[in-house]
């Protein structure tokens, strides 16, 4: 017979300002089995704790419910109080009286009768208990860092100094992502390049580092401690152990007429190419859809020139397959097309320019070699308008609807920037709310207003209109009330961020959550902000939302330590509450198998003694260290003979029982 | 192929070359516009506020009227446009003013929105085709150089008109590239005229159309066309900027395929007002 | 002291099917609008107005008779806020009054001229009176 203790928690007034916790101790108490109810203000604190285990020990409890928060929050605090005091933790029930009652309720009586009957769910639950024990995994000393950006870089050398091994994957031809596109860093002002480039150098040296660029990731199977991961290494058309980077192939390349995504189509490159100078690797690939040699098979000047006899055509795709303990997303982010925004003439105007674009006309490795130009005629702009919030924050179905983050910022620097190298150019920004919360980024802002005269005004821009040679400039002065009708040279627009597209396509293979926005969806906002819901998956940088550089680097530091504190390990307790197959009912149908996401089930043939009749049958069979729980199989078995330990059919039809009595 | 058609008020009156033009293209390029019977005026303007109800009867009666013939409704003034899709747009999509506009006129079974509506332009775009047109075209407009002044009521609000961009069109363009011209892109194509503030407000009307105009002369259109009654009679007469002509759409239309022989007698050289 | 009179505020926001609680103070139907400098009260201050119930001004504003509904700021609003329905609801509230009326048909002929379209006049009498 069990023993069942009820420990009601106030959690201070979160619930008992809704809830009547006494009332809730009177009707457990009166529940068949339970010896024991009381409660207390904080259930989780260190007396709470102390008070569950007196009672255990005292009352030889079998099981305990606990009324409290979301088990999310605190279960596993309760399951080792309850081990502690000599019971095995899966006899420890909570009944979510916080999120799911007084959290969401305003009417006392209601609620209070809404806890009693939760708690009543899990008393009849706790009843069919069973005492479970957690197996082991292993864990593969090795990591996988998909996106070689800042965050997928700083990720990986953490990780590395910490004396594992970890391989990045970078999609485009070279690590370094968006941040080597940038020219200067807020607030302080540094070279992107100069403070980037010595951490790309580190991450490609580092004997525990290797780098797959202008690779993939393919498919993912396994779990948190062993996934398999496929990497497709595409065809690069050079071979990587010739080349020297001496860069002739690039120079007597004939067909240049390629966009340039490095300098955001601003210029054009050659087929074959690096995308920037700093690349690494320093070895270049051939763009095979704007080859010549590709698209009509006549050309080949790359491989004559080639002293190294690098060039190979005849290159193939290649896929990978490698073990990882642990996988990090860093895929980063793009801004938004703005062919929804046409009132701003993006697409009608050379100079209407993103604030990316105009990081490229800044920097000197750029289009324009660092020179303030329009793209238009080449001449330096004497006026500029920036223009805040363009796809940030919208409601409609044009842009996001969230704020995001790094433009007010980026857009002071620029204004800056441009006074104080052509003071001669007159600037102003048209802005919704100027927003500089961090580290000496208001002082900053402030600076760009009066130390070097930008213009800010309050109020968005309704039209930009190319008239003649200019930009003519429709906005609204709300702080004047007044309509503004200006012409300017140059409209440098502050572009809403997204996600990069493709992480979508990887959140599925690695069964990490996403949001509406295609944000990767943390584990806990506050409390596990690095860690994906999944286990194993930790989140770097902007995929998991907007974030400037130095929180990218603090954020791809703490994902790095979660990911050491996980290979550290010699072995992965797994959760017991796996799925099992009872093999008397079982009758071989093979459901249970298609549904199954992690490939757990397979079928077996087994000496069945069915009432007296033995024979042998085709039966199902969980791999327990695969299994993680989900419960689709017990859903999809037709027979009723699979079952979730920890949640059986026996057990959750009790508490329904228990609920509807 | 047959389309019901809805004239509206002005086509009947001081826009008559906008509907004879229409008629005659029309039946040039192999299809019929069949006047419904016994319309009546759409009231110009969609009556914005929620509870109007008996302010949209009319443009219930039109669409119902097509309805019955098993027939697409096809309007050609910008006005009647907009009145008609909206009000067929509520029809659809808005239970309250379905209910009470049904109440109201007691038909044979109720309308739901289940006609279609096209301007003239989209049955030109979406059934005949451009390039049919432009295999039909005899007196290609080579040389001209035309701007399209579409206004606000053809595009806006776009979730419901779902005519074109709403910030940059491209039909009118891609009829203008058709008859052989060259179309010209101006950013101020798409704002407002003055509409009816030019009866008791000329001053503003004036400069809503001097900014369109600035804005024509200075991409080069050397002429308009529109196809409202009532952005022409304002960009005719409103304002002092300098003016290049305006002209209906369906002119240039009648006129590039050969509709026209007094404009050939002209040599095409002088663009006559319509 | 203004006077507040939430009654009207929640009919206008009833008329015109505008939440006023969405708008973030852009100004982007204001920067939008072609008949702001005619407009004495613009276009995103009827939709503050409203949210806090000061309804007299806007009844006595002339911006009602220059607003041309041409949805410029209604197509721009990242909020999707529809200022232009807001000030068509105070116009027909105005209108809906006895002597409320903004144009009589005995004005009528002297405005009339040789190409004026009759669209012209339907459109301004569906605007202006009731």
């Amino acid at each position: 017979m069990q023993r069942i203790g009820v420990f009601v928690c106030h959690c201070g007034t979160n619930i008992a300002a809704t809830v009547d916790v006494k009332r809730v101790v009177e009707a457990a108490a009166k529940e068949p089995g339970v010896v024991h109810a009381e409660d207390y203000q904080y259930m989780c604190s260190e007396a709470g704790q102390l008070k569950i285990r007196e009672a255990i020990e005292q009352k030889h409890l079998t099981g305990i419910v606990v009324c409290s928060c979301s088990p999310r929050m605190h279960e596993n605090t309760f399951r080792q109080a309850a081990k502690r005091a000599g019971i095995n933790p899966y006899m420890v029930e909570i009944a979510n009286i916080r999120e799911h009652c007084s959290w969401i309720h305003k009417d006392i009586e209601e609620a209070t009768e809404k806890a009693v009957i939760l708690a009543r769910a899990a008393i009849a639950k706790v009843m069919l208990n069973a005492p479970l024990t957690p197996g082991t995994s292993q864990v593969v000393k090795r990591a996988l860092v998909i996106g070689g950006g800042i965050a997928g870089i700083q990720t990986a050398l953490d990780i590395a100094d910490a004396g594992y091994e970890v391989d990045i994957v970078e999609k485009t031809p070279s690590i370094g992502g968006r941040m080597s596109q940038l020219d200067k860093t807020f607030p302080t002002l540094d070279c992107s390049a100069c403070i980037l480039t010595p951490k790309m150098v580190e991450a490609a040296a580092h004997e525990k580092i290797t780098i797959y660029t202008y690779s993939e990731v393919e498919k993912v199977s396994g779990f948190v401690g062993d996934f398999h991961v496929d990497i497709r290494k595409k065809a690069r058309s050079v071979d990587m152990s010739k080349c020297t980077g001496c860069g002739v192939c690039q120079e007597k390349c004939p067909s240049r007429k390629t966009p340039n995504e490095f300098n955001r189509g601003l210029n054009t490159r050659s087929a074959i190419y690096t995308p920037f100078a700093q690349a690494i690797p320093n070895v270049p690939v051939i763009d095979r859809e704007h080859c010549t040699k590709f698209k009509t098979g006549k050309c080949g000047v790359c491989a004559k020139v080639c002293q190294a006899g690098a060039i190979d055509y005849d290159q193939q795709d290649e896929i990978i397959t490698v073990d990882y303990g642990a996988i990090v997303v860093a895929t980063g982010f793009d801004t938004i097309k703005l062919d929804k925004y046409d009132e701003y003439a993006y697409n009608q105007s050379p100079d209407v320019i993103t604030s990316l674009e105009l990081e490229r006309i800044m920097n000197a490795a750029g289009p324009t070699k660092g020179h303030l130009e329009r793209m238009s005629d080449h001449k330096p702009p004497k006026s500029m308008v920036f223009i805040q919030c363009v796809g940030s924050r919208c409601a409609d179905k044009r842009g996001k609807s969230y704020c995001s983050k790094i433009c007010c910022m980026y857009t002071a620097k620029h204004a800056m920037l441009i006074r104080d190298k052509y003071p001669d150019v007159d600037v102003t920004v048209f802005y919704i709310d100027v927003r500089t919360p961090g580290k000496n980024f208001d002082e900053f802002y402030r600076r760009a207003v009066e130390e070097y005269g930008v213009h800010y005004i309050k109020g968005q821009v309704g039209k930009v209109a190319p008239q003649g040679d200019k930009l003519l400039v429709q906005a609204a002065d709300l702080l004047d009330n007044k309509q503004i009708r200006m012409e300017t040279d140059m409209v440098v627009l502050a572009t809403a961020i997204e996600p990069n597209p493709d992480v979508r396509k990887i959140a599925t293979m690695l069964t990490a959550s996403i949001d509406t926005n295609n944000f990767l969806t943390e584990s806990h906002a506050k409390l596990r902000p690095v860690e994906s819901p999944t286990a194993g998956i930790f989140l770097s940088g902007v995929c998991q939302g907007p974030k400037d550089i130095p929180e990218t680097v603090a954020q791809a530091g703490a994902a790095a330590v979660k990911v050491v504190g996980l290979l550290a390990k010699d072995h992965l307790v797994t959760n017991p509450c796996t799925a099992k197959a009872d093999p008397i009912f079982c009758n071989g149908c093979s459901t249970c198998e298609k549904v199954c996401p992690y490939g757990a089930i397979s079928y077996e043939d087994q000496l069945v003694n069915d009432h007296g009749i033995r024979e042998t049958r085709r039966v199902a069979v969980v791999n327990s260290a695969l299994c993680q729980g989900c419960g689709a199989c017990t859903v999809a078995c037709p027979s009723g003979a699979m079952d979730l330990q920890g949640f059986s059919n026996r057990q959750i039809l009790a508490e329904v029982d228990a609920i509807c009595r | 192929m047959v389309y019901s058609y809805y004239p509206g008020c002005t086509l009947k009156n001081k826009a008559q070359d906008l509907d004879r033009y229409a008629r005659m293209s029309a039946e040039a390029l192999g299809f019929t516009l069949q006047e419904i019977e016994e319309w009546q005026c759409c009231g110009a303007v969609y009556p914005l506020a929620s509870d109007e109800i008996a302010t949209k009867l009319s443009a219930v009666r039109a669409l119902n009227d097509a309805k019955e013939k098993g027939q697409d409704l096809v309007t050609l003034c910008s006005a009647c446009h907009h009145v008609i899709k909206r009000v067929n747009d509520d029809m659809q999509n808005v239970e309250d003013i379905r209910t009470r506009a049904n109440n109201y006129l007691k038909l044979e079974e109720p309308y739901e929105g289940e006609t279609k509506v096209l301007h003239y332009l989209e049955v030109l775009r979406d059934r005949v085709g451009f390039d049919t047109i432009k295999e039909k075209v005899t007196h290609p407009l080579t040389g001209r150089k035309i701007g399209a002044y579409y206004g606000c009521m053809l595009l806006r609000p776009s979730s419901i008109m779902a005519f074109d961009e709403p910030e940059n069109p491209t039909i009118m363009e891609d009829f203008i590239r058709a008859l052989g011209a060259e179309p010209v892109v101006y950013p101020y194509r798409n704002e407002c005229c003055g509409g009816y503030v030019s009866l008791k407000d000329k001053p503003l009307a004036g400069t809503m159309v001097d900014r369109v105009m600035e804005s024509a002369v200075c991409h080069g259109a050397e002429e308009l066309i529109t196809a409202c009654p009532l952005c022409l009679y304002n960009l005719r007469n409103s304002g002092s900027a300098k003016k290049v002509p305006v002209t209906y759409l369906t002119e240039i239309l009648a006129e590039a395929l050969g509709l026209l022989p007094e404009k050939e007698a002209e040599g095409g050289a002088e663009h006559a007002e319509g | 002291m203004q006077k507040v009179d939430m009654a009207k505020a929640d009919r206008l926001r009833e008329m015109s099917g505008v939440n006023t609680r969405k708008c973030m103070k852009c100004g982007k139907c204001s920067a939008s609008c072609p008949a702001y400098e005619e407009m004495d009260i613009r276009p995103h201050q009827f939709v503050s107005y409203v949210e806090s119930g000061d309804i007299e001004p806007l009844l006595e504003s002339k911006s009602i008779w220059k607003c041309l509904s041409c949805f410029a700021c209604v197509e721009r609003c990242p909020r999707d806020v529809k200022p232009a329905k807001l000030i068509e609801a105070v116009r027909q509230m105005v209108v809906r009054q006895r002597g409320g009326n903004y144009l009589s048909p005995n004005e009528v002929p002297e405005l009339l001229n040789e190409e004026l379209p009759q669209q012209l006049l339907a459109s301004a009498f569906r605007k202006y009176s009731k």
